[in-house]
């Protein structure tokens, strides 16, 4: 090991865990991805560092940017406030979970404190084509019947949730010309071609309860939402033009009071 | 910075950066930043001027001589802005997003090479105009381009409303679809190039740029790369139209000035990696390459050669923005799925088979070239005269026996279709019969009025 090498694992390894604790400890699912995807990194970042670049990259490609991906697209759709309820659902299992939790680790830093790890061979070697040529000639000689077993096994899972999942269409697709067919034919018993009007923009009110008018000035109720028109929740378009006539008055009566009464009156 | 220090001359890259020590790699990684928020700055002002004149208006033309000063005033503008974090948001994220776009956008010119070796002037130090390269390095600006999009998605995913988040479902998606076509692409230069550095595609292209040979690879990159970095016709994660403006609705001042940032830098990176990965890289023109005994090919030239190629793709993205209108999301993915990727994969297959024909087989690379040629076009003109046996029968029926026409379908006055016929109008009949003869036409009038 370089010391620059070294002062990589140090700087890194010690991030990557404090992030993995992250892990355990953060509600929300979306940053527990997030401490997910910072871990991959690490690790791609110390197979570069242990000289195995194709690895590292491909790490990175694959699983941060494809598998993570796809695992983030399906919490997003959780939205921005959802995180995992704490009850128990299994009586003691929390305490069931820290006793194992510790037996495991008790066992794992036996095992890595005992292991002794011998000097590293043949890396110079192995790499002497560089890094993807070499191990393109390992998987592709050595190891080419189970590089194509898994492939198959993989195009084979892909297929299979593709058939799984498949629904066939009962109905013809109704594309845009069959819709517009549709609605000139509903014409003559009462149907439009156009979207249905939006509620009315008035000066002193914007709101949905409120028609708009056509052209002539009348009201049209079907700019209102059927469910408040159904509710009895729509206001008059009447109501509204008078509140806004009143408006009117006030201020023009405030703004010259002696000269409002010939207003009034022509009004 | 110590690993490639030290081991100087890597197998399978062209480049030789023996000679570099930490000091060059820090100045050219100021010098490539340097360059990456010049070059955005005057994207800006390039797009929105073509853009205007295709538009026939000036553009922006009042800060600076030709307005060039204009996107430098709107920087300043976006700084100082006030900072806005919506209530709703997830902070940390909110914030890390943005960070996280331009980050990954700065990494990909790492191993773009802008020339072959430069001697810095008054000296004889020569160093490659490049930061670094190693054996997988389109590998590495892949994953750069896919650790980006987090930067979208968790911004629109943070931001805690609507349109961002379906914005950043959309980029999701999109992305996934549009970077398998892409990566496959990318394959078919490799397998002809025989490697995945960048300084050894360029070598590699010395005799022929790969756009010519991979025509089909190079036109699917040029399309998953518009997809790839949100850009009309296929900019639906921020389609103003449908969703405000997608991922970066709530974003404000210098938080959006990053996303900003970030979409320019994107532009200017993939259009970098097709000039250095299809067009031949810094090397010359065919004409020019040949002046001189290649003294275009070497020294400073080179920068010049690749400049002008990837502004001539940045003009493309401006020339595309200005034509195409934005697509439906469904006809959009039906693109990525149902054409690019089996084109892709298609050809992809094709250019391995042929390689390994030629490494196997023992054919020399002239006659290969000749025999595919002629294949190609025996092909094409095989599809492009074969009688179509699905179009034909409709044209037929619909001469042999022409339509009954009801000039009021459903009720309506309509026109004929082709092929059927108007109906003698009723006038007509009755001018007809007028000219027949004087009296009866008479008589038949006043038979109508009775």
């Amino acid at each position: 090991m370089s010391p620059g090498e070294d002062v990589l694992f140090w700087v890194l390894a010690p991030l990557m865990v404090l992030v993995s604790f992250g892990l355990l400890v953060a509600r929300k699912a979306v940053h527990v991805a997030i401490c997910m995807v910072f871990v991959m990194i690490g690790f791609a970042v110390l197979y570069i560092a242990l000289e195995a670049p194709f690895l590292g990259v491909v790490q990175i490609v694959v699983y941060t940017g494809a598998v993570m991906m796809l695992f983030l697209f399906v919490l997003m759709l959780v939205g921005v406030d959802a995180s995992s309820s704490l009850v128990e659902t299994i009586r003691g299992q929390r305490w069931i979970g820290v006793i194992l939790a510790l037996g495991l680790g008790v066992i794992l830093s036996g095992v890595v404190v005992q292991t002794v790890f011998p000097p590293a061979v043949g890396l110079a070697e192995a790499n002497s084509v560089t890094n993807p040529v070499g191990l393109a000639r390992v998987l592709m000689s050595d190891y080419v019947l189970a590089m194509e077993v898994v492939g198959i096994v993989l195009i084979t899972a892909a297929v299979s949730a593709l058939v799984l999942t498949h629904k066939r269409r009962l109905t013809p697709a109704r594309g845009q010309k069959e819709i517009a067919d549709a609605k000139v034919a509903a014409l003559p018993q009462g149907g439009r071609l156009t979207p249905l009007a939006a509620p009315g923009v008035y000066a002193q009110n914007n709101a949905m309860d409120t028609p708009a008018l056509d052209p002539q000035g009348r009201p049209i109720a079907e700019s209102v939402s059927r469910v408040l028109r159904i509710r009895g929740q729509q206001r008059e378009a009447t109501d509204v033009l008078l509140g806004e006539h009143g408006l009117v008055e006030r201020t023009s009566t405030v703004a010259e009071p002696e000269g409002s009464a010939p207003d009034e009156e022509e009004r | 910075m110590s690993i490639f220090t030290e081991t100087p001359g890597v197998p399978g890259i062209a480049a030789d950066f023996s000679q570099d020590n930490g000091w060059t790699y820090l100045v050219k990684a100021v010098l490539i930043i340097v360059f990456l928020l010049t070059s955005v700055l005057i994207a800006i002002w390039f797009e929105r001027r073509v853009v205007a004149r295709m538009q026939l208006r000036p553009g922006p033309n009042v800060h600076g001589p030709l307005g060039l000063l204009q996107s430098l005033a709107d920087a300043m503008k976006l700084l100082l802005k006030e900072d806005i974090t919506v209530k709703a948001a997830d902070k940390f994220v909110y914030l890390l997003a943005p960070m996280i776009a331009v980050f990954c956008a700065l990494l990909t010119f790492a191993v773009i090479p802008f020339g072959p070796e430069v001697t810095i002037p008054f000296t004889d130090y020569s160093t490659p105009a490049q930061l670094t390269d190693f054996p997988v390095a389109v590998l590495y600006i892949l994953a750069c381009a896919s650790l980006g999009v987090y930067g979208i998605v968790l911004g629109g995913w943070s931001s805690g409303s609507t349109y961002p988040l379906l914005g950043s479902v959309r980029s999701t998606a999109q992305v996934i679809s549009y970077e398998l076509a892409m990566g496959l692409s990318l394959v078919t230069v490799f397998i002809m190039a025989g490697s995945m550095s960048t300084s050894q595609i360029v070598d590699s292209q010395q005799s022929l740029w790969w756009f010519l040979p991979l025509l089909p690879a190079f036109v699917v990159y040029v399309i998953s790369m518009i997809g790839e970095t949100n850009r009309l016709p296929f900019d639906l994660p921020e389609a103003e139209g449908e969703l405000v403006s997608g991922f970066m609705t709530e974003y404000s001042s210098m938080k959006f000035a990053w996303f900003f940032l970030a979409e320019y830098i994107n532009m200017i990176n993939v259009s970098a990696v097709a000039t250095t990965l299809f067009l031949g890289g810094w090397r010359a023109p065919w004409p020019l390459s040949a002046i001189n005994d290649g003294m275009f090919n070497e020294g400073w030239w080179p920068i010049l050669w690749f400049l002008v190629k990837m502004w001539a793709l940045l003009f493309m993205f401006v020339w595309v923005r200005g034509t195409l209108l934005r697509m439906r999301y469904d006809q959009f993915m039906k693109l990525g799925w149902k054409i690019l990727i089996p084109v892709a994969l298609g050809w992809l297959v094709l250019v391995a088979v042929a390689q390994g024909l030629r490494q196997f087989a023992d054919v020399d690379t002239q006659t290969f070239l000749v025999v595919s040629g002629v294949v190609a076009i025996v092909l094409v003109a095989v599809i492009w005269f074969w009688p179509d046996a699905s179009k034909k029968p409709e044209p037929e029926t619909g001469d042999d026996e022409p339509e009954e026409f009801d000039a009021f379908a459903d009720g309506f006055p309509v026109p004929p279709l082709p092929g059927q016929k108007l109906p003698p109008s009723a006038r007509r009949r009755r001018v007809v019969a007028a000219e027949s003869g004087a009296a009866h036409a008479v008589d038949t009038e006043e038979e109508n009025r009775g």
